[in-house]
């Protein structure tokens, strides 16, 4: 990759901004509130998310992060601000399906089977029936659920349901993936199973992911680089490479690792400031 | 999840029919028990002793004059409807009153149908309509039946284009359909509003159209709204038929049997009967098909288990 000069920032080319996932620059979401007064969601957003980067967004409750992620996603627009996806504008993107999206709720349509739901994404763009059966066949089998492919959505445990809906945001292999609290309401032990499929996924697929959470290890242990916001106004307050190695690599033991454990306590100073934790001390960390 | 074998589901299904038969004789039990230890002329609630007249008189009375014999009633409905030679018997007239009325009810219904769920649709494209039309659309119900019937004849009669002329029967569909169409309306609007937004967040990331939205998620997510609804319609739209008839004056259906054998009570006590019943099986027929339907929608019924 180039060293672009920091002072060229301002105006980059759209063609250098198309090797890059995400690029947001000055972004800004300001929402009426009640009796005329406005509610500054978030302000003077710049971030970049690399071709083939995972980056999370961690912060409080209310610090925008899921709004940021709905921008993103052309879910809702900025009040200022440029968005680009791939090079293109956030609603090209879209249009373009160039994301693929999960939430914290799986959010699958109770009437279609576990198939059926991963198909509807592929149904909608027209693809055709045997290409659509082989692709789903594929999908099935790499979120673990073969067995289950005909079963419907309320037969299946929480985990299996939000596994369905990972799938479904793959089907039509986005290079983009967009994750709100995806595992937020899944049980500890499902939680950690489901971060370690999501890294193997991912590093199948290679597509950049943009994951919003308010777990400091699951940022920690997921991501390339951890984006720290803080509300009222939403703004990014931190960025920190994490980088604990490849995403293939890691595994189960990378959570007892010093450098993990460094990783948790660099976001947790982030969050809360260096005299929330002695420096160097895992001890007191927030688990969840 | 408890799968059922085809099995168990067949016995449960007996019992079904096996409880609504109990049902019906225990109705009767309660009938014939009444008619036994009751009164003939009903009770006499604060009467004085040598006052003729004073007191209240509560029914219902006993007599074989306002409660026949159940088995009368079966019996009165095998008899000919007059003693005109050639007369059918009370039943088989009954039941082709009854299929006439059906036939309206359901043209009725389908009508209410088609009509309450454009406006659902349209309340739900604008939300401007259903500001609008959703008050005049409760309002709507609050018109008595009573004083609606001869508005709609009269405006019916002058409807005149080439062949085309207004039957009685026609105004009878347009009440009863007046009366369908409201929880379907109601129904309709709420059911296709059901999907959360996440539901609505998830099409919009697709690039998903209005259309494509609602085929794809309003549609199959409003069923378990909307059959309630559609049952609530085929009893309005049943009873619409009947009081509909009546007050437009139509005969051959079941509400006009009714009025003319209820003429004869006093000499043959035993024949209204026979069209009330005619009357609560045509609801029970209403009733059953809406079940069909519903049997054939239930794939879309399966209720969503949040993770």
């Amino acid at each position: 990759m180039s060293t672009p000069a920091p002072a060229a920032a301002p105006d980059p080319t759209p063609a250098a901004d198309a090797t890059e996932a995400v690029v947001v620059r000055g972004v800004e979401r300001i929402f009426p509130g009640a009796k005329g007064a406005t509610v500054a969601a978030l302000t003077g957003i710049d971030l970049t998310v690399h071709d083939g980067e995972f980056v999370s967004l961690i912060g409080p409750s209310g610090c925008g992060k899921s709004t940021l992620l709905r921008l993103i996603a052309d879910l809702d627009e900025p009040t200022a601000g440029d968005i680009r996806v791939f090079g293109k504008t956030a609603r090209r993107a879209r249009i373009d399906q160039a994301y693929g999206i999960a939430f914290q709720q799986a959010g699958l349509l109770p009437w279609r089977s576990v198939a059926a739901n991963i198909e509807l994404p592929l149904q909608l763009h027209g693809v055709g029936t045997t290409e659509r059966r082989a692709r789903v066949a594929e999908l099935v089998d790499l979120v673990g659920l073969t067995d289950f492919a005909r079963h419907y959505p309320d037969q299946l445990s929480g985990g299996m349901q939000q596994r369905v809906a990972i799938a479904r945001s793959l089907a039509e292999r986005p290079s983009l993936l967009l994750m709100d609290e995806p595992f937020g309401a899944l049980d500890e032990m499902t939680r950690e199973r489901m971060q370690t499929e999501l890294l193997r996924i991912r590093a199948e697929t290679g597509a950049a992911v943009v994951f919003v959470t308010h777990s400091i290890p699951e940022a920690v242990y997921l991501s390339d680089r951890v984006v720290v916001m803080s509300p009222r106004p939403g703004r990014i307050t931190d960025e920190i490479d994490v980088r604990l190695g490849d995403a293939a690599e890691r595994g189960e033991d990378l959570r007892e690792d010093t450098a993990f454990f460094e990783g948790v306590t660099a976001v947790r100073e982030a969050l809360h400031g260096p005299q929330a934790s002695p420096a160097g001390a895992a001890r007191g960390v927030d688990v969840r | 999840m408890t799968t059922t074998t085809p099995a168990t589901r067949r016995a449960r299904r007996w019992h079904a029919v096996l409880w609504g038969v109990l049902g019906l004789v225990a109705l009767a039990a309660v009938w014939e028990l009444y008619k036994l230890v009751g009164p003939a002329d009903g009770w006499l609630v604060g009467a004085q002793e040598g006052v003729t007249g004073s007191g209240i008189r509560l029914l219902p009375r006993t007599s074989d004059q306002a409660m026949p014999h159940t088995w009368e009633m079966l019996v009165r409905a095998a008899e000919p409807v007059t003693r005109a030679p050639g007369a059918l018997p009370l039943g088989v007239v009954v039941l082709l009153a009854a299929l006439v009325s059906l036939g309206v009810a359901a043209l009725g219904w389908l009508l209410g149908v088609v009509v309450g769920f454009a406006l659902a649709l349209l309340m739900l494209g604008f939300r401007i309509a259903e500001r609008a039309v959703l008050p005049f659309v409760i309002l709507s119900q609050t018109v008595p039946l009573i004083a609606l019937a001869p508005l709609i004849r009269n405006w019916g009669s002058r409807l005149e284009f080439g062949a085309f002329s207004w039957e009685s029967w026609m105004s009878v569909v347009i009440i009863a359909s007046y009366l369908a169409f409201f929880p379907v309306a109601v129904g309709a609007l709420r059911g296709l509003q059901s999907p959360d937004v996440a539901d609505l967040d998830l099409m919009r990331s697709y690039a998903a159209g209005w259309w494509t939205t609602l085929f794809r998620l309003r549609l199959p997510a409003s069923v378990p709204f909307l059959i309630p609804a559609l049952r609530l319609a085929a009893a309005n739209a049943v009873v619409g038929t009947v009081v509909a008839e009546i007050s437009v004056g139509f005969s051959g259906g079941i509400g006009r049997l009714i009025l003319e054998t209820a003429v004869a009570a006093s000499s043959d006590p035993a024949k209204p009967w026979s069209p009330i019943l005619g009357a609560v099986l045509l609801g029970l027929v209403a009733a059953g098909f809406v079940a069909l339907l519903a049997a054939f929608l239930s794939p879309f019924r399966r209720q969503e288990t949040v993770a």
